[in-house]
Order: C-alpha cells, then sequence, then structure tokens
C-alpha cells in the first residue's frame, strides 16, 4: 500500500478523518502513528520497516498480544498455535526491539494444564526481556483462576491485579474477569478499585499511565457483553493524569476512542477473529476465507516518546511480511 | 374345586387391579404432560440459552448441551447449581426437585441469562 495521509492539524492536534482512515486500514499492514497528535501513516512491509525505525523514534517500545486461545481447533482456525507463532515472528522483526510483552488474556481456550502448558514452551520464543500477563475469561474456568495465578500472577495481589513502572511510565493489571454477575459485563469489584485508588494516588500527573485488562473498559457493545460494568470508577482515578492508555483485548479486532487524556485500544487476537459490534449472530468466533485469516490477526506495538503525551500504538495483521 | 374358583377369583382381582393401576398412570401420565414442556433439554448456541425460559413440573431433569464453539457454563443465580465449564458437545444435567423460579446465567459470558420455572 503506497498511499500516504497528508497531515492536517485541527485545533487539537489530531486528523480526525485520516485518523478514521487509518483505523480502515490497521490489520491491513499500515503503520498508522499517532506521535503527540500528528497522525503519520506508511505501509509496513519488509522493505519499509527501516523507514519505519527511522521515523518512529521513542524512548522505548513495548508490544502487546492478546487472546491466543490455545486449545481452540474450530473452523475459525484449526491451528492457533502456529498464527500465535507467526505472530512471535512478526515481534521478533519490529523495527526496534520491545523491551517487554502485554498479552492482554485468554491466554488459552479452557484453562487446561497442557493448553498453558503449550503457550509457554511458543512464547519462548518472544525475544524479550519479560512478559506480562493479565487473565481472559477463558483462563480461570473451573478454579477461579488458582492455575493461572499459580503460573503467572505469583507477584500480583487478589485475583491476579498488580502494578510496576518502567522508566518513568506506570503501567497497572487489572483482572476483569472475575466474579461476573447474571445479566452483567465485565466486572473489576470494590477490592480492585480500592487497590487501584491508592496505586495511583502519589503519581504525579504528569507520569504516563498505562492500563491493561482483558475486557474492554469502555462500552464497546454492552448487548455483547463488550464492556465493564465499574470502569468508570477505575477512570475517574485516573481524572487528571496527562496521559492514560488503556489496552485491553477480548473483542478480537482493533478498535479505539479516545476521550480527553485517555486513549482506548482493543487488539487483534493471534488467534481468530470476531464480527464487528452486531454485525453477526453472537460475538463468537468467525470464520474467514483461509486466504484473510492472517489479515485479520495481528499484534500491537507501541512506542513511548518522552515529552509527547500520547503514546504512539500501531497495529499490524500477520499478512505480508 | 376350590383352586379353581380361587384361580379364577384372583385372576379376576388380579385383572381389576391392574386395570385401577393403569387408569391411575395414565391419569399422572397425562397430568404430568400437561406440565411437561416439548423438550427437557435446553440449548446453548451463539451465545443464548434456547429455549431462554422453560416451565416443569417437579422432579423433572433439565440437561443443557453446548453447541457454541466456545465454552460457557451453567450457574443459577442463588447458586443451587453450578456447572463446570461445558465445551462443545459437553452437556450439563440438574434435577430440579423444588417448586419455584431459577434464574441462571452463563459465569464466562454473563451477559447470557435464562430461567427454569418449576411448578
Amino acid at each position: 500500500m503506497e498511499d500516504t495521509i497528508k497531515e492536517n492539524l485541527n485545533p487539537d492536534g489530531i486528523d480526525r478523518r485520516g485518523f478514521l482512515k487509518c483505523m480502515a486500514w490497521a490489520g491491513t499492514g499500515t503503520l498508522c502513528v499517532m506521535q503527540g497528535g500528528v497522525l503519520k501513516s506508511f505501509a509496513f512491509s519488509g522493505t519499509n520497516e527501516r523507514d519505519a525505525s527511522s521515523i518512529v523514534k521513542g524512548d522505548f517500545a513495548f508490544a502487546q498480544i492478546s487472546d491466543s486461545h490455545i486449545g481452540f481447533n474450530k473452523a475459525a482456525n484449526p491451528d492457533v498455535t502456529a498464527t500465535l507463532r507467526e505472530a512471535i515472528a512478526k515481534l521478533n522483526a519490529l523495527p526496534r526491539r520491545p523491551e517487554f510483552v502485554l498479552h492482554t488474556g485468554d491466554l488459552t481456550q479452557l484453562s487446561k494444564d497442557d493448553e498453558f502448558d503449550a503457550l509457554d514452551q511458543s512464547l519462548k520464543a518472544v525475544r524479550t526481556d519479560r512478559i506480562f500477563y493479565v487473565p481472559g475469561e477463558h483462563d480461570v474456568l473451573n478454579d477461579n483462576g488458582a492455575q493461572y495465578r499459580e503460573r503467572y500472577g505469583k507477584d500480583a495481589k487478589g485475583d491476579g491485579w498488580h502494578s510496576f513502572d518502567y522508566k518513568g511510565v506506570h503501567f497497572v493489571g487489572l483482572v476483569n474477569v472475575m466474579n461476573l454477575k447474571a445479566g452483567g459485563l465485565g466486572s473489576l469489584g470494590q477490592e480492585q478499585l480500592k487497590w487501584l485508588e491508592s496505586d495511583v494516588k502519589g503519581l504525579k500527573h504528569s507520569t504516563p499511565v498505562v492500563v491493561f485488562a482483558h475486557i474492554p473498559l469502555w462500552a464497546v457493545y454492552p448487548e455483547w457483553g463488550w464492556g465493564t460494568d465499574d470502569s468508570e470508577q477505575a477512570l475517574s482515578y485516573l481524572k487528571g493524569f496527562g496521559s492514560v492508555t488503556v489496552l485491553n483485548g477480548h473483542i478480537h479486532q482493533v478498535m479505539q476512542k479516545v476521550e480527553g487524556n485517555v486513549t482506548f485500544h482493543a487488539a487483534m487476537s493471534t488467534a481468530f477473529p470476531q464480527p464487528a459490534p452486531g454485525q453477526g449472530p453472537s460475538p463468537g468466533p468467525m470464520k474467514v476465507p483461509d486466504d484473510k485469516l492472517r489479515s485479520v490477526l495481528g499484534i500491537t506495538n507501541v512506542d513511548f516518546v518522552r515529552g509527547k503525551h500520547t503514546l504512539a500504538v500501531v497495529d499490524s495483521s500477520l499478512q505480508g511480511a | 374345586m376350590k383352586r379353581r374358583t380361587l384361580g379364577i377369583g384372583f385372576c379376576a382381582a388380579l385383572l381389576v387391579g391392574s386395570a385401577l393401576v393403569a387408569a391411575m398412570s395414565s391419569a399422572r401420565l397425562a397430568q404430568g404432560a400437561a406440565d411437561q414442556p416439548a423438550a427437557t433439554s435446553i440449548t446453548i448456541d451463539n451465545f443464548s440459552f434456547t429455549p431462554k425460559e422453560i416451565t416443569i413440573a417437579k422432579g423433572t431433569t433439565v440437561t443443557w448441551v453446548n453447541h457454541d464453539d466456545v465454552p460457557h457454563t451453567v450457574v443459577s443465580a442463588d447458586k443451587k447449581f453450578k456447572s463446570k465449564a461445558l465445551d462443545t458437545d459437553d452437556t450439563f444435567s440438574f434435577t430440579f426437585t423444588d417448586a419455584g423460579t431459577y434464574g441462571y446465567f452463563c459465569s464466562v459470558h454473563p451477559i447470557m441469562t435464562g430461567k427454569v420455572i418449576v411448578r
């Protein structure tokens, strides 16, 4: 894809039409980079990766993968381990090595031992220093998440929430897939919310904050359970922070929303796509033609540029180089 | 002679007896059939329970079967019953011995709800 978007700054610094056009391309291998409110785009293929790295400069980069669903083997994708491995190859080929990776949940399909084992085996190939996790609803079946926490949540609190600081950026992993109520959406719960409030209380408002959780923390499509009942309360503790980025999974497609200083982003799955909101019978696995599958699966790269209030969040599909 | 009379009498008693029992059974069956829905089986598909609401007689066993590509659970809102995670084609059964209204949901996808009314 050779087309480029002309920069067209509005008073708020965001080219709305360009942004929407870019989002339509995300998933076909086009880089949409938002740096400090300025939108740039260029084709993401093998030959252009060097150009990408020279343009996308940041203090550090990290990556997000999501919804690997190891153990799933139905029509939408009979081999989710193969596509996960392709996603890992993509991570390893990023112009800038991610200093760590966030997995935003649904690691497995059925919370089974051998599924967690197979995932760990595949992830050994990721060239990065650390992987941080939050569970999806598929990871806490049958045992209230005990197995998940044993493997990935040793340093975490409660049902698996945790936070860490990296080069001046504060990261918070939240769990919104436990103790779900009948007829409800995702849920953080009072204990976790109390913890979150105290966790961010002492931070300077100039500290960039990245929150990651499985189910979207904004109302993507409540009819399908795509939202979190008590996310408003969580976000209220982050009011006043200059830069907040929320990274989610669960919906198996790229979706982004900007609300003031908060950028919400949901990633593609590495396993199978799901329909756009309301565009199918249910939010379940969606079968696409075999030659289209890799264009709707992918990874996310995030560049942090010191001094810029917005992180550069870039999605790329498994299609192409 | 005595034996024969006894035999006939006995048979007659038996016949009357079984006729009575048969009559009572079919009456009970008829009553049961009126409360019994066409199916005591609930299908899970496309992230929904179908039928979403059923009415059954006390003592009926309801079986849920998952035809979706993803796992679901069947959990009663007031903790009266709870299934393990059901993968595709897995089933879960529960016998409702007490009358009442039992709301339930999928604890994995809580937007999915259903109701069993027991008379």
